[in-house]
């Protein structure tokens, strides 16, 4: 039995159909050209970051994946800017430097999802100890997949994070997949919890499609965190029901489970939370108003996405260097 | 002015730097033991928080550089050999160069790296090479490399007060050579900046780290024999002190560029390819490269000596430029 009261129970619903809504809307983008590039979506695994984001404070440190629409909207990213990014244009969270898989927002701790796997575990692990030194009683959460659990940094990290008793959380989203390889053909073990007795740090599987079981378990982890007691590792068993990226059946063919898929559909994050809060004796006019109004709110997106100018030809040599206009000038180019 | 070996002038500046700004932390591998000269010490004054021995896991210990760096820290991180970067080219190349950029200017991320560089102590290719052409190219991260006790100080202080990624390469064949330092705490030279080692009117040779000091024993062995070579280090390497070497170029008209890293893409081959662009007119002959030859550095030491230019292959370089320029 939950101890959250229902605008917890609530509040979890919000941040899931965010990305919901969000991540249907670009899916739908991408099929139809609009968007450039890749982009992987997050549908199936909302419970996970709507769960450990609902339990971290506006200041707490995430840093997120290649599949990290989701992680950016459950801390509450903008979601015009997040659209405006999907789309390279100039108001987006990067300027349209970064894409899909690139956004941050420092102001609330979103330190980068991160196009290499398993590259955001060391930093996360690095804001951690920024946090110890300035005492700041921040925690820091590394979401990251079971395909990064054979990762060096994955063991490296929990290592380090394990010495010096650090307040990083590290969240494996294990929907199963390296990618198109199942992770259990490619990982010694059968799942990726078991590591935290290796590190001698608490090791939690959590069903990654309930939200709040997610969010407790991971309210635990900052608890502990926040004492001073060290890392934890939490596991979220889950599913992702899109492909790797959108569009890669076109490229590989269809080499999907559709059994395994429509059975992870009978357990969708975000109908199975609806029957908790309908338990609980929260109206369902209540969750209709706010999906009606964070669709409005993606379909406002989509439209400041496309009014946004490109960045201009000079916006390409801007950004690497603080403190410096332009990267060419350094070459003297004219 | 005090003399002082390039390692104790580094000493300086850590400690100088940590005294003055409490974000500043040090971290790597036996940093607390002093396995590198120029951390001895620190714990002592800063304390086992601002001082950490890490384990030994490159990629992690750099990418929480970056973690630390985003969130209000100012790192050092000594790598003992900079060949040890190759262990963690994500964090440097696809992270450190690339996040703040890709992050449209959201984030700073102010972060030094030192480490040793060069051969010449028997240590074979996989500690004792010169990875600066790698990072160079890496397109956002700084790096320097001193020759001089002095330089050392001030470019290591500049590194660590940039609030961008910067790469500090000391070479440890310079380690124990003595030189005037000046105390000064504020002791900072601009990153980009080259400066002239000597004077000279027929020639200009451009080096860096040991090759700049064996540039100038061989500038002053043709100053015997009448010639007049001017020696620039451009310090930093990107961005690379370009001016000092184009004024230099456009008087003397003749460029030699010696570099301890492979040939190939060496910083040497860029000098001369931006002096051939930008300065033809001024050129009185080829600009030319002097490299270690594209091989892994050699362990025994009459091998190594045999790949790493020498005094007298520099002088013989010098001798056979100016003396072709004549003859035209």
């Amino acid at each position: 039995m939950t101890t959250l009261d229902e605008s917890q129970l609530v509040d979890l619903y919000r941040r899931m159909t965010r990305i919901r809504h969000f991540e249907e809307r670009v899916a739908a983008l991408k099929a139809t050209g609009e968007l450039p590039g890749a982009v992987h979506i997050y549908i199936g695994q909302e419970a996970v970051a709507a769960g450990v984001c609902g339990a971290l404070s506006v200041d707490d440190y995430i840093t997120s994946t290649h599949r990290g629409h989701g992680h950016i909207l459950a801390k509450d990213g903008q979601i015009d800017r997040c659209m405006a990014e999907l789309f390279g244009k100039r108001d987006g969270y990067c300027k349209g430097k970064g894409g899909s898989m690139h956004i941050a927002d420092p102001g609330l701790g979103i330190i980068g999802a991160n196009g290499i796997v398993g590259a955001g575990l060391p930093i996360a692990t690095g804001a951690a100890l920024s946090s110890v030194q300035r005492s700041s009683g921040q925690v820091a959460v590394a979401f990251f997949g079971d395909g990064a659990s054979t990762h060096g940094t994955f063991h490296e990290s929990l290592n380090l994070a394990t010495v010096w008793s650090l307040p990083v959380i590290f969240v494996c989203e294990n929907n199963g997949i390296s990618q198109l390889t199942p992770t259990s053909e490619v990982a010694a073990l059968g799942g990726v919890a078991q590591h935290g007795a290796a590190y001698g740090i608490p090791g939690v599987t959590v069903d990654g499609n309930d939200v709040v079981a997610v969010h407790e378990t991971t309210r635990t982890a900052v608890e502990r965190a926040r004492a001073g007691e060290g890392p934890s590792l939490i596991e979220a068993v889950t599913f992702r029901i899109h492909n790797h990226s959108e569009g890669l059946e076109t490229i590989i063919g269809d080499i999907r489970d559709h059994d395994e898929i429509d059975q992870w559909r009978a357990r969708d994050p975000l109908t199975l939370h609806r029957r908790t809060l309908e338990k609980a004796g929260i109206e369902a006019s209540i969750l209709e108003e706010l999906d009606q109004s964070v669709a409005a709110e993606v379909e406002a997106a989509i439209e400041f996405a496309r009014n946004s100018p490109y960045p201009d030809p000079d916006d390409a040599y801007s950004d690497v260097w603080a403190g410096e206009v332009r990267s060419a000038a350094f070459w003297g180019v004219r | 002015m005090p003399r002082m070996t390039q390692s104790g002038a580094m000493q300086a500046a850590i400690f100088e730097e940590m005294r003055r700004d409490e974000r500043i932390i040090l971290m790597g591998e036996d940093v607390r033991r002093g396995v590198v000269g120029y951390t001895a010490g620190l714990a002592d004054e800063f304390g086992n928080d601002r001082v950490r021995d890490t384990p030994i896991s490159e990629p992690t210990f750099i990418g929480a550089g970056l973690g630390a760096a985003a969130t209000g820290l100012v790192p050092v991180i000594d790598l003992l050999m900079s060949t040890f970067l190759y262990v963690a080219m994500d964090q440097v190349l696809n992270q450190a160069a690339k996040l703040r950029y890709m992050m449209g200017g959201a984030c700073d991320f102010p972060l030094t790296l030192v480490g040793a560089t060069g051969g010449g102590a028997g240590m074979a290719a996989q500690h004792s090479e010169s990875p600066h052409p790698i990072i160079m190219n890496s397109g956002g991260v700084k790096i320097v490399i001193p020759s001089t006790p002095a330089d050392a100080k001030g470019l290591f202080k500049s590194a660590i007060r940039d609030p961008n990624p910067v790469i500090v390469l000391y070479h440890g064949a310079l380690g124990a050579v003595r030189g005037e330092v000046p105390d000064d705490e504020d002791l900072v030279i601009p990153l980009g900046e080259g400066r002239v080692l000597r004077e000279g009117t027929d020639l200009t040779i451009a080096a860096i780290g040991l090759m700049a000091k064996r540039a100038v024993s061989a500038a002053d062995r043709l100053e015997e024999e009448g010639m007049s070579v001017e020696v620039v280090d451009p310090r930093t390497l990107f961005p690379l002190g370009w001016t000092a070497i184009a004024d230099s170029v456009r008087k003397t008209g003749l460029l030699l560029a010696v570099d301890e890293a492979r040939r190939t893409c060496s910083a040497a081959s860029e000098i001369a390819a931006r002096v051939t662009q930008d300065a033809f007119d001024a050129l009185r002959g080829p600009p030319t490269v002097m490299a270690v030859e594209d091989v892994p550095m050699p362990f025994t030491p009459p091998l190594e000596a045999e790949v790493i230019p020498s005094i007298d292959r520099i002088a013989d370089a010098a001798r056979e430029l100016i003396g072709g320029a004549e003859a035209r």
